[in-house]
């Protein structure tokens, strides 16, 4: 008997619930406001605009802790969603069991231009994840995609995997 | 009435930094408390809150949390130094992330102006909590010095 391919939605299903438990794990993410669009394995974090975001009132601008955390939080949710991606394409329900976050060893924010009042994006890139560090780069933008307001790289430490 | 002397009009800025650094919206969200800012030195405290939390299984804070104290503090630190004419905005700002913060205690930071030229502000900063012998976190930064004639 030839198997049938698993219907669409069910694959769906299993990729946003996955997803979905990774991000609700992280209160502060919640507390921020931060959500994530998917496009297959393609993750685009989005940070909807509120006032509480505002660092500078003159400008006004948001805070540089929040774009920090914005993209802390970017690149250990790619981070993750990487590791667990081929154990949720076998099928396996990913979503129950949550394992240790990595541990950021450190972060550098390069901050391009002010963060001005509007929705933020971000998108990382896992650029090497070895047995036990990782070193990740994230961008995030606002209106256009090619006028980076902030970049970042960091390095974090992965959970044993036998823990 | 004798004319404010610059230890006066010091001491009258050093306390707009602080009013300014106390309206700050996200740092008032996040109950940040600047107790310290004049001559390019600052004190930042934040309590421990579950919404910071990072990792639910530790209950540690989110290193985000501790990144936008050290930030808020390395600017208060600037605008308090007594050769910025102005405000100020991050350049750029490297978090090392020591130990993890002891889920329930107060986090402290404290940053201090290293280096000052006309146009960028050279910073160092550090977090600890009741442990005040070992940093939860380090911090290194440049600021940019706007508002000048």
């Amino acid at each position: 008997m030839a198997s049938q391919p698993e219907p669409v939605m069910v694959i769906k299903q299993r990729r946003d619930a996955a997803l979905n438990a990774l991000v609700d794990g992280i209160p502060y993410a919640t507390f921020l406001g931060i959500r994530f669009d998917r496009r297959g394995d393609e993750l685009t974090a989005v940070l909807p605009f509120d006032q509480a975001l505002i660092g500078n009132p003159l400008l006004p601008a948001i805070h540089g802790g929040v774009t920090a955390a914005f993209l802390e939080t970017t690149a250990l949710i790619e981070l993750r969603w990487a590791e667990l991606w081929s154990a949720m394409e076998s099928g396996a329900d990913v979503s129950a069991a949550p394992r240790s976050m990595p541990k950021t060893i450190d972060f550098t924010i390069d901050y391009l231009r002010s963060g001005l009042p509007r929705d933020a994006y971000a998108r990382a890139r896992v650029n090497r994840s070895g047995r036990r560090y990782a070193s990740v780069h994230v961008e995030a933008w606002q209106d256009n995609r090619r006028r980076l307001f902030a970049q970042a790289t960091g390095h974090f430490l992965m959970p044993s995997q036998d823990g | 009435m004798s004319d404010p002397t610059d230890a006066d009009r010091l001491a009258q800025r050093n306390a707009n930094t602080l009013a300014f650094m106390r309206e700050l919206p996200h740092a008032k969200a996040l109950g940040m408390e600047v107790t310290e800012a004049a001559d390019g030195r600052a004190v930042t405290q934040m309590d421990y809150d579950p919404r910071f939390i990072g990792d639910p299984e530790t209950g540690v804070i989110h290193g985000g949390a501790v990144s936008a104290l050290m930030d808020t503090c390395c600017g208060a630190a600037v605008m308090s130094h007594p050769d910025n004419p102005g405000t100020t905005a991050t350049l750029d700002l490297r978090i090392d992330y020591m130990r993890p913060a002891k889920p329930g205690d107060r986090i402290t930071a404290t940053a201090t102006v290293y280096n000052m030229t006309r146009t960028v502000a050279f910073v160092r900063a550090f977090a600890t909590d009741k442990d005040t012998a070992r940093p939860v976190a380090t911090a290194t930064g440049a600021f940019t010095i706007q508002g000048g004639t």
